[in-house]
């Protein structure tokens, strides 16, 4: 069990959790995920790491209720039953931030994609890099920890679907404008951003790091069910990646896998809204 | 004459019990667990004792058992196991044990393992049990993995007095006995049991960390006398053909996980399990017949096909046995060469070739080969590869271990190229048994009670 501080809503659907995990953080590296559970039964669900204190102990989360287990988790206020990590490889500029020094980065994020990319932004700012961030929403309500990221970023561009905050638009408009900047990007958020934020930089021939999130089991290389279609060959995202190269990816295989569970995953979400009750239910 | 004959175990009838999952085999009644023991012709010499990996003294704990002294009788065998009620139920007996059977030269060999089974499991129930008293020596030791080789390495490392942690990376400990085996061959409150009594005799069991990034095995070294290695060989294989990316493609890991591990076969579980109509499991050892028994179980029509023939089928005898029984249907000497699908990616099919046989491969197991001009197509929903599996390495990241050709870790007499560190199990030989396992986490623990207590030299 591990003892959680916080675990509140901090946008429609967004959840902002604390809990003390002292394994988990003592060698964590910006880039890598975490797999929790809320209960004994509850299912084995990866997140990206959002933050960690190394002195207080405590990791924080960001996540999004999207089903019927990340309902569960959003309504649990005392203890976690499971918190297994740091799982997956470390950003590759934060383990060698000496080989980038002379880039110009860019983060691309959307959404909660947001919350991992804080981390890494932090990181390399302590290391005396200025990062630039566009990042994106469907509308202003949905812009998370903006004072964070602007804590940590040299520029932070904003852009919301409906025009709400920033530009409107989306994060590749932004990109297509601002792209003869930088030489290196890093992009975080629902596949279909990433993969149109890859097909734009590989026009303009800018590398491209991309963080999967494909569905999980044991997130330790054990089942498989996080494989993914790398330069043509079967990669495991949990041990291989998270973060590969966007260029190299097959995006649209992963997209058809992401809906495997479709089905099912339907019925477990009515289930829990049933057992859960009236006031909790995905909105 | 009737000696020549087992006493065979009472099981579910199949068509009642491929539809649960609760224990296939009911276990030995007293009397018949006696008449069995009174076949055992007591050999001077017994030849089932060599063939046991961990040298069980049989013909001793049998004659213990006619007595009707099963305390005694589980005595003798813990002398050499402490995980006798899983061995009895998942040992490849006939290979082992009751293949060197006197009695098996004109008859049936005795059922050693169902013996062992019944003694295990009347000891528990009676509460027999009895830990040995141990009185610390102030030596530390680390073991990586709990599975059965972690867990029989911790086993004999706590009898001897040394503070044992293990760590574990997912949320229960056991790794294949909880994640792998099914319930129906082995219940998971046999494992819990053999858990609780590891952890009763002061081993503590560190669940969720992955070692090599929660702490790498250099921080291991330096914060133990010990360090034991025992990963296993976790990564599955895939066959590299076409489609292979398909939404209804699963490993056979990943099925057994959800349903063993996550519980996707209750009705109410929070983990879900695709829903199919037919399912194909490629493969002919154990874990493929785990497999697809479960899948029947969930109301699949589950199908195994191998690519070679019966004879050559590589799982135990008995789980062969009762798949039949279960009326999984078996395709022998074919083998897919394309996974079909549809627009959305999920399974309709397999394009499949016929094999045959050909001389035998090193290794003494007969070769095989596509026949030109076979393929023909199968219809499917669901495709479970079950083709064996490779060593995961996480655990060793940032450390220089050397490894073998075939990316195994190096080991003599346990130990590996760094200083304090050992490994056994399939992480050293490949995938292999329960039993192996067991006997490679004892190995070990011999070698380091050697090196750390200077007890039990060899006379070499």
């Amino acid at each position: 069990m591990y003892e959680i501080l916080k675990n509140e809503k901090i946008a429609t659907n967004c959840y902002l959790m604390e809990v003390v995990a002292k394994d988990v953080i003592r060698n964590a590296k910006p880039g890598q995920f975490v797999i929790v559970m809320a209960k004994e039964d509850s299912e084995r669900i990866p997140l990206t790491i959002y933050d960690y204190d190394k002195d207080s102990d405590v990791l924080s989360l960001i996540y999004q209720v999207v089903g019927a287990s990340t309902l569960e988790l959003s309504t649990i206020s005392k203890n976690l039953f499971a918190v297994s990590g740091p799982l997956g490889k470390a950003n590759e500029i934060c383990v060698h931030p000496e080989l980038f020094k002379d880039k110009k980065i860019v983060y691309i994020a959307g959404g909660v994609g947001i919350a991992p990319v804080y981390p890494q932004v932090k990181y390399l700012k302590n290391h005396h890099f200025d990062i630039d961030i566009i990042y994106g929403a469907r509308e202003k309500e949905l812009l998370l920890i903006q004072d964070k990221i602007e804590s940590v970023a040299h520029k932070v561009f904003y852009v919301t679907d409906d025009g709400s905050y920033g530009d409107k638009g989306f994060v590749t408009n932004v990109l297509e404008r601002e792209i003869q900047n930088y030489d290196l990007c890093v992009t975080i958020g629902p596949l279909i951003m990433m993969k149109n934020v890859s097909e734009l930089t590989r026009k303009y021939h800018v590398k491209t790091i991309v963080s999967l999130n494909p569905l999980m089991v044991d997130g330790s290389g054990m089942c498989g069910a996080c494989r993914c279609e790398i330069e043509g060959k079967p990669k495991f995202a949990c041990i291989d990646g998270p973060e590969f190269d966007g260029h190299q990816v097959n995006f649209d295989l992963l997209i058809k896998r992401m809906h495997i569970y479709k089905e099912e995953e339907k019925e477990k979400l009515l289930q829990m809204e049933k057992d859960l009750g009236k006031d909790c239910e995905v909105e | 004459m009737e000696d020549m004959k087992k006493i065979e175990m009472k099981t579910q009838d199949a068509p009642v019990r491929n539809h649960n999952f609760e224990e296939v085999s009911l276990g030995y009644t007293k009397k018949e667990a006696m008449d069995e023991a009174s076949r055992c012709l007591q050999c001077k010499v017994p030849k089932c004792v060599e063939g046991c990996p961990v040298n069980i003294k049989i013909p001793e704990f049998i004659a213990a058992l006619k007595e009707d002294n099963i305390l005694e009788a589980y005595r003798i065998i813990s002398e050499s196991s402490s995980l006798s009620a899983i061995c009895g139920r998942v040992c490849p007996q006939e290979r082992q044990c009751e293949a060197r059977c006197i009695r098996g030269i004109k008859g049936d060999s005795i059922a050693i393992g169902s013996l062992e089974r019944y003694v295990s499991d009347e000891a528990f129930k009676n509460g027999y049990e009895s830990l040995p008293k141990v009185s610390k020596i102030n030596k530390t030791v680390a073991i990586v993995g709990s599975g059965p080789a972690g867990l029989a390495c911790a086993y004999d490392l706590a009898k001897e007095g040394f503070d044992v942690t293990i760590y574990e990376v997912l949320h229960k400990a056991g790794g294949v006995l909880t994640y792998g085996i099914p319930e129906f061959r082995l219940p998971k409150e046999i494992v819990s049991a053999q858990i609780e009594k590891l952890e009763k005799l002061g081993v503590s069991i560190k669940t969720n960390i992955p070692i090599g990034n929660a702490i790498t095995l250099n921080e291991l070294q330096e914060e133990y006398d010990a360090v034991f290695i025992g990963t296993g060989a976790g990564l599955p294989r895939f066959m590299g053909i076409p489609g292979e990316d398909a939404s209804g493609v699963f490993s056979a890991n990943e099925i057994l996980s959800r349903i063993n591990l996550m519980g996707s076969f209750k009705k109410d579980a929070k983990t879900p399990i695709k829903h199919a109509k037919v399912a194909y499991v490629i493969g002919g050892g154990n874990v493929a017949m785990d497999a697809v028994r479960s899948l029947k179980r969930l109301g699949i029509d589950a199908h195994i096909m191998y690519r070679r023939s019966e004879e050559e089928l590589p799982a135990r005898q008995m789980e062969v046995i009762h798949a039949k029984e279960e009326e999984i249907e078996f395709h022998f000497l074919e083998n897919p060469v394309k996974i079909l699908v549809d627009e959305e990616n999920n399974v309709i099919g397999m394009e499949v070739v016929d094999m045959e046989l050909v001389e035998e491969e090193a290794g003494g197991r007969r070769g095989v080969r596509e026949i030109k001009h076979s393929n023909h197509e199968v219809s499917c929903d669901m495709v479970v590869m079950a083709l064996g599996t490779g060593p995961n390495h996480e655990a060793l990241k940032e450390s220089d271990i050397i490894l073998t050709e075939k990316k195994l870790i190096q080991v003599e007499n346990g130990k590996t190229s760094l200083d304090n560190v050992y490994a056994g199990g399939d992480v050293v030989t490949g995938s292999a048994t329960v039993i192996l396992a067991m006997e490679a986490g004892k190995k070990a623990a011999l070698e380091i009670i050697r090196r750390y207590t200077g007890k039990y030299q060899s006379d070499k």
